[in-house]
């Protein structure tokens, strides 16, 4: 119950602040420069510059606190050593190129980055396709959808439940494994298979990004001008044709959005792995080897934080990228 | 597109078949952990749950009575009893480990000690000898029973007390709740100038809240505990709600600023000509104009925090007081392991919330997305 009341209090707390700095700072910038009297317009003109910078300071002061500061600060750390005492230069980077487990997280975020986008946006495309096209659409793709509001966590229970191993010759209560020895074959456990432990994580990842890749690409496959499907049909255009020769070339643009926005999900994938297999049996990746050397026994915050810049430096070329875009639509 | 030239009635088909195997595949392994946060324990184990709805068939074995239990009856020592659970039907019967099915229920069996044993249809058995029977441990008889399909609700209960969910479903609304709220607010003023207040600068921190969209929060956990800590705010609520409202507001400032831009302006000029104060015009026509791309941006983030697991992991304590649902399920998966019936209804109770969230919701959190990716990108 005390929970319950730090809660509503915290919220009229933060909802009332926010009024009344909004409110408050407002109505002071009108007492200093009334709009009125007989320097209205010099007046309104001088309040009018320092009006949008009350707007935007609380978010100012947040966004530069809780994320342009930490990327700062993170890199100067990285420069350190541990425990930040001693500056040692480029020594945690040129020991992250020598360490395995970081090579070996490298190159499972780069299967990642190649297999989740491309899966999610083909089955994405699939799927929109498809539920566009008949009478039970919407349900459809309410259900496709529906993984996208589970978190990691949960989507980790629900795979490890289809993984699930039982030695062969015992029920198999795992689907993955019952189909398989309803087939004939042995019963495996699927997340310490070197290698191919890694795509069923994959899986996961792609079963939640696949309805978010779904939604979007619908709506640009809605938004193609009918004139050019109907044309391509009446010079004898077979569906497949249509599909893949006029209709997604025509959303391309679309395509590399969703492309570039599950690249940034996968980039920082950590939940996942944390729960499924904790980076053992060769599944390390980038996020959830940062975690084991900041979190788990004696902390390392230099190599950490190197990790962490890998990571920054990874996302930036999709930065530059939106950033051009948003420009471009803006202009 | 139906009456499209050339359309074969095979191809609709097609399309509705393969539509429906693709959601299917989409949708079962959800299904899976709802039917089985409702199974029995002994029958998770047994059978897989896409075979719960028939009756599963059990083996195993029981002992019948001893000595003590023996009566003399027309010359006749006898052992009654019934060798069936409540529920559970007899499909065969046995006596050596070996051929555990050999016999019919109703049949009668001479055992290895030259007694008479039957196993009738509802479970009763009757063991007979001419001499006083010499046994320390009752005759064995192995089963092959069928149990009908059983669902129970006991787990939930289980879960919400004994394993602590129902107070780490309280934390994680703690959570939720204001570091929902307290973002839109901010954001809101913050689009609005960004949107509609001529300034200096105004181009340059558009493209840098853009920027800021993708920044991995991984960079920022070390820092920013390290600041919570020297502040005083150290590992608790007020950190994670502060932690929260900082990693929502790019996406918030972008998505409601890219929502108001497109308002009409004849109305806030008008308002402005009339002399409202930016206040008023923010207040009285922005706010309430906006409210579809607020309600988008709320259903993200309370997915969104409601989902998260690693701030809450480094800016909350791990004590179990104080886990929110997914740090108590990710616990779980660690020490309970093949107890499904714990983690499936866990796991369920965690996103039963974010589920109905979505299915109320689903129009909000669809025009969010293609505000936030078409028109943006």
């Amino acid at each position: 119950m005390d929970l319950f009341w730090l809660a509503v209090s915290t919220i009229a707390v933060g909802v009332f602040g926010c009024v009344a700095w909004f409110w408050g700072s407002n109505m002071i910038l009108d007492r200093i420069w009334p709009p009125r009297g007989p320097n209205a317009g010099d007046n309104i003109r001088k309040a009018n510059q320092v009006r949008p910078w009350l707007f935007l300071g609380p978010a100012i002061l947040f966004l530069t606190l809780y994320l342009v500061y930490p990327v700062i600060d993170s890199f100067w750390r990285s420069l350190h050593n541990a425990n930040g005492s001693r500056f040692v230069g480029g020594a945690n980077y040129s020991w992250l190129l020598g360490d395995g487990k970081f090579r070996e997280s490298m190159r499972n975020n780069m299967l990642w980055l190649l297999v989740v986008p491309a899966l999610s946006t083909l089955f994405g495309l699939i799927a929109a396709q498809l539920t566009d096209r008949i009478r039970w659409g919407n349900i459809g793709k309410s259900l496709i959808f529906m993984p996208m509001a589970i978190s990691f966590v949960g989507a980790g229970v629900i795979w490890k439940f289809i993984y699930e191993y039982r030695a062969a010759g015992e029920t198999q209560i795992g689907l993955l494994n019952w189909i398989v020895t309803s087939l004939g074959g042995q019963p495996q456990i699927w997340l310490t298979l070197p290698v191919w432990n890694n795509f069923f994580l994959m899986l996961v990842l792609v079963w939640i990004q696949t309805g978010f890749a779904m939604v979007i690409l619908s709506a640009a496959l809605r938004g193609i001008p009918e004139e050019t499907i109907e044309a391509a049909i009446l010079d004898g255009a077979s569906p497949w044709q249509v599909f893949f020769k006029i209709k997604v070339p025509q959303i391309m643009g679309t395509i590399a959005v969703v492309w570039t926005t599950i690249t940034i999900v996968v980039l920082k994938v950590f939940d996942i792995v944390f729960v499924m297999t904790n980076g053992q049996w060769g599944t390390q990746v980038l996020a959830n080897l940062m975690y084991d050397w900041m979190f788990r026994g004696t902390p390392d915050y230099g190599r950490g934080s190197a990790i962490a810049i890998v990571l920054m430096i990874l996302v930036t070329p999709i930065m530059i990228w939106n950033i051009r875009n948003a420009r471009r639509e803006a202009g | 597109m139906e009456g499209m030239a050339g359309q074969k009635s095979t191809l609709v088909w097609a399309v509705n078949i393969s539509a429906f195997l693709l959601v299917l595949l989409w949708t079962i392994p959800t299904l899976g952990l709802l039917v089985s946060s409702f199974r029995d324990r002994d029958q998770i184990a047994s059978s897989g749950w896409w075979q719960s709805f028939s009756a599963s068939e059990q083996t195993g074995f029981v002992r019948t009575g001893t000595d003590a239990d023996a009566v003399q009856r027309d010359g006749l020592y006898v052992i009654e009893g019934n060798v069936l659970a409540e529920g559970q039907s007899l499909v065969a019967w046995g006596t050596r480990a070996r051929d555990p099915g050999a016999h019919q229920p109703g049949e009668t069996v001479e055992t290895s000690d030259g007694w008479q044993l039957t196993v009738a249809e509802d479970g009763a058995y009757v063991l007979t000898s001419p001499t006083p029977f010499e046994m320390r441990r009752g005759e064995r008889i192995f089963l092959t029973t069928k149990a009908p399909p059983k669902f129970t609700a006991a787990n939930y209960q289980r879960v919400l007390t004994a394993e602590g969910l129902g107070r780490a479903f309280m934390n994680t609304l703690t959570v939720t709740i204001p570091a929902t709220v307290i973002p839109i607010l901010i954001a809101a003023f913050a689009a609005y100038a960004l949107a509609w207040m001529r300034f200096p600068g105004r181009a340059l921190l558009t493209a840098a809240v853009v920027g800021l969209l993708v920044v991995p929060l991984q960079v920022a956990l070390i820092p920013l505990l390290r600041m919570h800590n020297e502040i005083g705010i150290g590992k608790g609520y007020l950190g994670i709600w502060l932690a929260h409202t900082g990693f929502g507001l790019p996406l918030a400032i972008y998505l409601l600023r890219n929502y108001m831009i497109g308002l009409p302006r004849e109305v806030i000029e008008s308002a402005r000509v009339d002399g409202a104060t930016e206040f008023q015009i923010f207040r009285r026509i922005i706010l309430p104009l906006s409210f579809p791309a607020l309600a988008s941006f709320a259903i993200f983030q309370f997915l969104w925090v409601w989902n998260d697991l690693l701030v809450a992991t480094v800016f909350l304590g791990n004590t179990r007081e104080q886990l929110v649902m997914t740090g108590v399920l990710r616990e779980l998966m660690g020490s309970k392991g093949g107890e499904w019936e714990i983690l499936a209804t866990s796991a369920f109770i965690s996103i039963a919330v974010p589920l109905a969230v979505f299915f109320a919701m689903q129009k909000y959190l669809v025009r969010g997305l293609l505000a936030g990716s078409v028109k943006g990108g």
